[in-house]
């Protein structure tokens, strides 16, 4: 089999980079697509496990995931517009009334 | 490639079909119904979904085969997806005990003269559905009436889809204690998960404060669920399967490479933690408590709980139990900074909600320490408290007064809404002593004080723990609860024996609905602190997990 050790490092890479992205970026929307990313990155890494282990549960499961993420982005944009039509603002700093 | 059906026993799983039932034939419902008949229908149709999962679920609890030797009873249905035993059946009551409770607090519109609770539609612009007309709620006493301006139509409008939203969350969390692989588990997280985003984000009263928890929540909760899948596809490397059961027997086997396995499960475990609120993933949860709508934190504090501390469990004690001692230091110092955190931060709270939301920290630092109290059926003595026994009822006594202080908390309300400063509340016991004494007895529960639930609660689960030798974690959650009982306590003076405000809150008389809810978990949490056995028993007799 060929060695599958560069998809991992990739799907981790792309893992942190979503990571660090959310706890960065300040627009909503952008925080959002890093979670993506996130996701994205499990999918490369259930896919690669899968080839790995010659079963199809891995891929599967990116199936699902990508379905989950669907939904996500529904929800999510739905709240981000509703936010956006009363503060004309997406910035996750600006959200900030409810504090101790 | 063959493909063979999926063999469902369907009675089994009869419960779960019932709640997704009424979830999806109220969506159905809300397109085809006239307005003004739609609130009373939505809320029959959910009504009747979760009684009828309530009857189903004492149906399937009485129908449990047996299995292994008695220590546990279920059966894996759906081809490995779900596991009915025991605890997860214990778990589904519960739930939708809670879920019923929820509902009669999302139908109440006599505490706010004849306004729901929910905003007329989520795209309305804030205040504009208020009845006196735009007024921008920020907090405090928000609310100043302004003149006109908004169709007063938006004042009877009603976001009905709440109701098929609190079923849609009620199922989900039912399939998240039941799961029995990590898949179903994240598809159950996210539909747990989605629709109490969107719920957060509904209220009428304080639009602003309620659409920010949404989108903390929101953000956050896809955060963790980001961890969840990542972990679930390393576990995935590690095991080459994604059940429980097959996770088990990997970890049993060895072999695999170590780190996929300890990277996996700790990223499964941030996720599950942010879910029920645990240091140093809590920090959502005093936003979200505070800026929902009431009804959506009651529901939302204990439902939400129940099901991920049944994750919690079914994850740690099934999956990776044979890596107890790997994880384990991992939960101990979560445990730790949970109770202290949550303690800590809940003496300096001046609003009411804010303070049980890190009341409920604490509580989850207690609920680790009995998960803590994992022990091998040979290992445990006679008449000992097991930890998942003493869990559940841990998580039983706490949903139940938590419904029940969040509904309290409802009454108590100034012109802008619930009036949620502690120093609003003082003098309530001399101008209301039934509504305050109703708030003390949740308190003293939640505090643990004798004769209450609460204490029973603490008791089992410092017990379970300190048999399974987490002698230090179970010293650091007796100092805590010591510390809790003075910011309850404080409360509970300052509404006694304090003079009331200038301008005291009015406390309003809520429907029959709210009133009866309160009363049942009035009722259970006395009940139960005075008579804990049966309920002792019940969790007990639900055994130990499937595997």
């Amino acid at each position: 089999m060929d060695d599958l050790t560069p998809f991992l490092v990739l799907s981790a890479i792309l893992f942190s980079i979503g990571c660090v992205g959310v706890l960065v970026r300040r627009n909503a929307i952008v925080v959002f697509m890093c979670v993506e990313l996130m996701l994205n990155a499990s999918n490369l890494a259930f896919v690669v496990f899968a080839k790995q282990h010659g079963n199809l549960d891995g891929q599967v499961a990116a199936f699902f995931v990508m379905v989950v993420a669907a939904a996500e982005v529904v929800v999510g944009l739905a709240i981000i517009m509703t936010i956006f039509r009363s503060r004309r603002s997406a910035s996750v700093d600006d959200a900030s009334l409810l504090k101790l | 490639m063959e493909f063979t059906a999926p063999e469902i026993d369907w009675l089994l799983v009869s419960p779960l079909l019932a709640v997704f039932a009424a979830a999806l034939v109220g969506i159905l419902v809300e397109a085809f119904t006239p307005r003004a008949l739609r609130r009373p229908v939505q809320a029959g149709i959910a009504g009747t979904g979760l009684l009828a999962a309530l009857v189903l679920t004492v149906v399937v609890a009485l129908e449990l085969p047996s299995q292994g030797g008695g220590a546990a009873h279920g059966e894996v249905t759906v081809t490995g997806a779900v596991v009915v035993d025991g605890p997860a059946v214990f778990l589904w009551g519960l739930l939708a005990l809670v879920a019923v409770g929820g509902l009669a607090l999302f139908t109440e519109r006599r505490v706010d003269a004849g306004l729901p609770v929910f905003a007329g539609q989520a795209s309305v612009p804030p205040g504009a559905d208020l009845g006196s007309g735009p007024g921008i709620g920020t907090g405090g006493a928000g609310e100043t009436p302004g003149d006109g301006g908004a169709p007063a139509s938006y004042d009877r409008w009603e976001h009905t889809e709440v109701y098929p939203l609190l079923t849609f969350a009620v199922a989900g969390m039912m399939l998240f204690a039941a799961a029995g692989d990590l898949l179903t588990m994240f598809v159950a997280l996210e539909i747990l998960s989605l629709p109490l985003y969107l719920l957060c984000g509904l209220g009428r009263r304080r639009r602003l404060l309620s659409q920010e928890a949404a989108m903390k929540y929101f953000l956050l909760g896809a955060f963790s669920s980001g961890f969840f899948v990542y972990g679930a596809a390393l576990l995935y490397g590690y095991s080459g399967t994604l059940s429980l059961a097959g996770i088990a027997a990997a970890v049993g086997a060895g072999g695999g490479p170590t780190v996929l396995l300890l990277a996996g499960v700790a990223l499964v475990m941030v996720a599950l933690l942010f879910k029920v609120g645990a240091v140093p993933f809590h920090a959502w949860t005093p936003d979200v408590y505070q800026g929902a709508p009431t009804p959506v934190t009651a529901f939302m504090a204990a439902a939400t709980k129940i099901a991920a501390f049944g994750a919690v469990l079914r994850f740690l004690y099934v999956a990776v139990g044979d890596a107890r001692w790997d994880w384990a230091p991992l939960v101990w110092v979560v445990a730790i900074l949970t109770m202290l955190g949550g303690v800590v931060l809940a003496v300096g709270q001046s609003d009411i909600k804010r303070l049980l939301a890190y009341s409920s920290i604490a509580h989850t630092g207690f609920l680790l320490t009995g998960v803590l109290g994992l022990q091998g059926a040979d290992e445990l003595g006679v008449d000992q408290v097991s930890s998942l026994q003493a869990v559940l009822f841990y998580l039983a006594t706490y949903g139940v007064a938590t419904v029940g202080i969040f509904a309290v908390t409802t009454l108590v309300r100034d012109a802008g809404g619930e009036a949620s400063g502690v120093d609003r509340w003082s003098g309530l016991g001399r101008t209301s002593p039934l509504v305050a004494g109703a708030f003390a007895v949740f308190l003293l529960s939640l505090a643990g004080i004798p004769l209450t639930s609460g204490f029973v609660a603490k008791w089992s689960v410092f017990a379970s723990a300190a048999g399974a030798g987490a002698w230090p974690v179970v010293a650091v959650a007796i100092t805590s609860s010591i510390v809790a009982v003075y910011f309850y306590v404080r409360h509970i003076v300052t509404m006694f024996f304090a003079d009331p405000p200038a301008d005291p809150p009015a406390v309003v008389v809520p429907s029959p609905a709210t009133s009866v809810t309160i009363g049942v978990a009035l009722l259970a949490t006395v009940a139960l602190g005075v008579v804990p056995g049966p309920l002792l028993e019940l969790a007990g007799d639900a055994g130990s997990f499937l595997r």
